[in-house]
């Protein structure tokens, strides 16, 4: 058993138990990150601080939200945004929150994509960032079911439609996922179960698996330079904070962390005031009736790539390609063959492929959203073939590629 | 030395405004918890006391408790106490008892004995006597009187009269 | 600087984004319809006779109470009652005629001409009223008390002029309850088709008035062939730009509809959009106040999120 002494005063008290001097220091003053970093590598923390956010605003909607298809639309277009006092701010804090969550998804994930973040024993660490892409995925879809828009309910009658599996004719298994013939109570409560219980949960999981991938691999730098941590710190610890190629993260890299953040609020709450529309989506803000579809119907801006892939092919082959975009970014470490860790710009071939890959699924966004007919339709089908070719060519051009 | 606390400084700074914020964003919050305007709306209740019969308990509604009224007979005004009738509520020159029908020990709602003329409290035995003062512990004071304003033959629960709240002044109720 | 060109980079493919599945999209998407500015020119060349003259309100006057009109309509500021309750005049009609106390303040005279004389016409439904349908218009044309037909139709005008609030004391409430409420309901602020719902002493009276609004409902759907939206959320869910369109002529988004031309003047548009916008967005000029305070407060803590960072990196560059 541990020897506890009379405590000099609250911090040795809670340090004889808790070791906080410890854990400070592993967690935030000896935790070194390279310097040589730039303030793309802020983005995990504004997620983090989004998801923050969103778990804030998301408690005070639950304490007025009801989850009834009776009483659903009124208590969220109603009740919280004209009664509840404050009600509106949570609510586009929330929807603003949730969208601008995926921007910056995107761009952290084109970040590790342009850095080659996902390579030499930072295999775990993407994996585990897609995994939080999905069921950050699957949260914003069942977010949208919950106030009961004309949205909500045909992009929930269009998605669960997917698990019929096109010829295979699943009808069970949708009937099984929606609780019913047609999305009504019973989905709209197992949604809402998934909303506010099992996805959060999931995620704060999978945010600390995130963060624990980060522990042994490091973080990755601007040239992926391979740094020797240890004699790195021991350098910045001895005093030469300038020659080091080390910091500290608190308050070193934190305080540009916070930096970042500061400039990305200005941002962030000029759209919860004055530019929120693009979250709230019109269309959702006529009531639920399963006996008119909207004329135009396309998903949040952030699923439309991968529905314009869905979009253009006859069922069975629109499933399949759906089924490959969905699961390829998780393969992309060991599609990606070579050994190289460096800026794509450095990469020969591939420094061809993250830009049009980039680009393409900014083309295939657009289409996504367009109404399907041509020319849009027509560029959409070029541009999901090309999405599938560029993937499967992908460890052709990196396999012969010059070490850098 | 001088350098390093410059350094924090500015750290300090930062702090305390964001600290500001989160208080900010802390008004907004409390004031999410508050009651809703129609919950706040349907706090006041308009009765017409001129339909009530003598000596009758009725028992009214009000802000999800219930209220007593009783009105007095001339027999039973002549009977009282002091202190009795300066619990009464007068309206258009006829006396009632008006109370919320909660014990004031925990809040059981006390059943009225018509024999005894009393309400006993079952939860621990408290009973008040007809005019709704406490004759036996352990409530602590007698029934509370709501906020009323009279508005003649009308009797407006929820809003505050001059006559409650000379009653409130005279800590005849709280 | 090399960290302000990355940003520049990653805000370009943002906006190209932004721009692609917002404005470019929706401008695909959605009809362009401008405002005609409440002009109704199309009526210019019929009402010309009526517009050119000089109205006088007390001919007018007579006219209105023995040409007819009262026979339908009230007009409560003159104690002219109506003839039959709202349900039973729906139930005639399909639509509770309105009451006339401030027609002249709320429609354009232009329109109000053409309506009295050729109602289906002025109101944009005569797809609804063709001849071989054999259906009529409910509103009966005026086709003259015997004299010059243009110099009544202004005289009654000048009379509806004369009778009517001020165009400053036209609330956004009496507009909106004059032009739509007979046909839609608003259920956020508790508007049915007899405007405001009154507060019930007991729940016997709320069904019975409830049933009211059924029966009224019902006449009215077969009247219009459908049930006309409830306007709750229409502020947001369409837009200032749509309602305001949409009024000046239904036909111009949704070809064939029985939804007929509102023919309200600019002013009281204004004060129909107003309303709504209060049932869909009442916390609107909160939210903008305190919108202004939150962005300078986050430009405050950036800049000294900026000075910090640049204490703190003083000694690691």
């Amino acid at each position: 058993m541990a020897q506890f002494t009379k405590a000099t005063s609250v911090k040795d008290w809670l340090n004889q138990r808790l070791a906080i001097e410890k854990v400070e220091k592993v967690m935030g003053s000896e935790y070194w990150i390279p310097k040589n970093i730039n303030f793309l590598w802020a983005m995990g923390m504004i997620l983090a601080f989004l998801f923050l956010l969103l778990t804030v605003s998301g408690i005070f909607l639950l304490m007025y939200y009801q989850p009834h298809v009776d009483t659903a639309f009124y208590s969220v277009n109603y009740t919280i945004m004209s009664e509840v006092d404050f009600g509106w701010l949570w609510r586009h804090i929330h929807a603003v929150a949730s969208s601008v969550t995926f921007l910056i998804i995107y761009i952290h994930m084109f970040t590790a994509i342009y850095y080659g973040s996902y390579k030499k024993g930072r295999e775990m660490i993407w994996i585990t960032g897609m995994l939080l892409f999905v069921t950050f995925s699957a949260g914003a879809f069942s977010g949208y079911m919950l106030p009961w828009g004309q949205m909500s309910y045909w992009a929930g009658m269009v998605i669960t439609n997917i698990f019929s599996l096109g010829d295979l004719q699943f009808n069970g298994l949708v009937e099984w996922i929606r609780g019913d013939y047609a999305p009504g109570q019973a989905f709209l409560n197992r949604f809402f179960m998934l909303h506010v219980f099992l996805l959060p949960l999931a995620i704060m999981g999978l945010i600390g698996l995130h963060f624990a991938a980060l522990r042994i691999p490091h973080v990755n730098n601007q040239d992926g330079e391979e740094i020797d941590f240890e004699a790195e710190s021991k350098k910045y610890l001895a005093g030469d904070k300038k020659g080091s190629k080390v910091m500290r993260f608190a308050n070193d890299f934190l305080s540009k962390d916070v930096m970042v953040l500061g400039i990305f609020l200005v941002f962030f709450f000029y759209l919860v005031f004055f530019h929120y529309t693009f979250a709230l989506d019109p269309v959702n803000l006529d009531p639920a009736d399963g006996l008119v579809t909207p004329k135009y119907i396309y998903p949040e801006w952030y699923f439309l790539w991968s529905y314009e892939i869905l979009r253009p092919f006859s069922v069975n082959i629109g499933l399949i390609a759906f089924g490959f975009s969905q699961v390829i970014f998780f393969l992309l470490p060991w599609l990606d063959r070579s050994p190289n860790t460096v800026a794509a710009s450095r990469r020969g071939l591939f420094k061809y492929w993250f830009w049009l890959m980039l680009i393409n699924m900014i083309v295939l966004t657009a289409m996504g959203k367009l109404p399907p007919k041509d020319p849009f339709s027509t560029i959409g089908l070029i541009s999901a073939v090309l999405f599938i070719v560029m993937w499967l060519a992908l460890p052709f051009i990196t396999k012969n590629e010059k070490k850098a | 030395m001088k350098e390093s606390s410059r350094r924090g400084f500015m750290g300090k700074v930062l702090g305390a405004v964001a600290g500001l914020g989160a208080i900010g964003s802390l008004v907004a919050m409390k004031k999410s918890w508050d009651p809703l305007p129609s919950v706040k709306a349907a706090g006041f209740i308009t009765l017409d006391m001129s339909v009530y019969v003598d000596n009758e308990l009725v028992t009214k509604e009000w802000r999800k408790k219930p209220i007593f009224i009783m009105k007095k007979s001339a027999e039973a005004l002549k009977k009282q106490t002091q202190e009795q009738s300066a619990r009464d509520v007068v309206v258009d020159g006829n006396s009632y008892m008006v109370a919320i029908g909660l014990c004031t020990h925990l809040g059981c709602i006390p059943a009225y004995k018509k024999a005894e003329e009393e309400f006993l409290c079952a939860c621990h035995g408290a009973t008040f006597d007809s005019s709704g003062q406490v004759t036996k512990l352990p409530a602590p004071r007698g029934l509370d009187i709501p906020p009323f304003k009279i508005d003649g033959s009308n009797l407006i629960l929820g809003e505050v009269g001059p006559e409650w709240q000379k009653m409130k002044d005279n800590g005849i109720t709280l | 600087m090399k960290e302000l060109k990355i940003l520049a980079v990653v805000v370009f493919f943002a906006l190209v984004t932004y721009w692609l599945v917002e404005p470019y999209a929706h401008g695909i998407m959605h009809k362009k319809v401008d405002t005609k500015s409440f002009a109704y020119s199309d009526l210019d060349e019929t009402t010309k006779g009526v517009m050119s003259k000089t109205g006088d309100a007390s001919r007018g006057a007579d006219l209105i109470v023995n040409g007819g009109c009262t026979g339908c309509h009230s007009v409560n500021v003159a104690s002219i009652p109506a003839a039959m309750d709202a349900v039973s005049a729906a139930g005639a009609f399909g639509v509770n005629p309105p009451d006339l106390s401030n027609t002249g303040v709320i429609y354009d005279a232009k329109f109000l001409a053409e309506l009295i004389k050729n109602p289906a016409h002025a109101l944009n439904v005569e797809h609804k009223f063709a001849p071989e349908s054999g259906k009529m218009h409910p509103m009966v044309p005026f086709y003259g008390a015997g004299g010059d037909i243009d110099q009544e139709i202004a005289d009654m005008i000048a009379y509806l002029k004369s009778i009517s609030v001020k165009v400053e004391d036209v609330t956004p409430a009496m507009a909106y309850e004059d032009a739509c409420a007979r046909c839609h309901t608003v259920d956020f602020v508790n508007y049915t088709y007899t405007g405001k719902i009154p507060a019930f002493k007991s729940k016997k009276d709320e069904l019975a008035f409830e049933i009211n609004v059924l029966e009224y409902e019902d006449s009215l759907k077969a009247y219009m062939g459908k049930l006309p939206p409830d306007l709750s959320m229409y502020y947001l869910s369409r837009s200032p730009h749509y309602i305001r369109t949409f009024m000046e002529d239904p036909q111009s988004y949704l070809e064939g509809t029985s939804m007929p031309r509102v023919g309200v003047t600019a002013d009281s548009a204004e004060k129909i959009v107003e309303f709504m916008a209060d049932s869909a967005d009442s916390k609107r000029h909160q939210r903008d106040e305190i919108g202004t305070y939150v962005i300078y407060f986050s430009i405050i803590f950036a800049i000294l999120a900026i000075l910090w960072k640049k204490e703190v990196w003083r000694d690691l560059k």
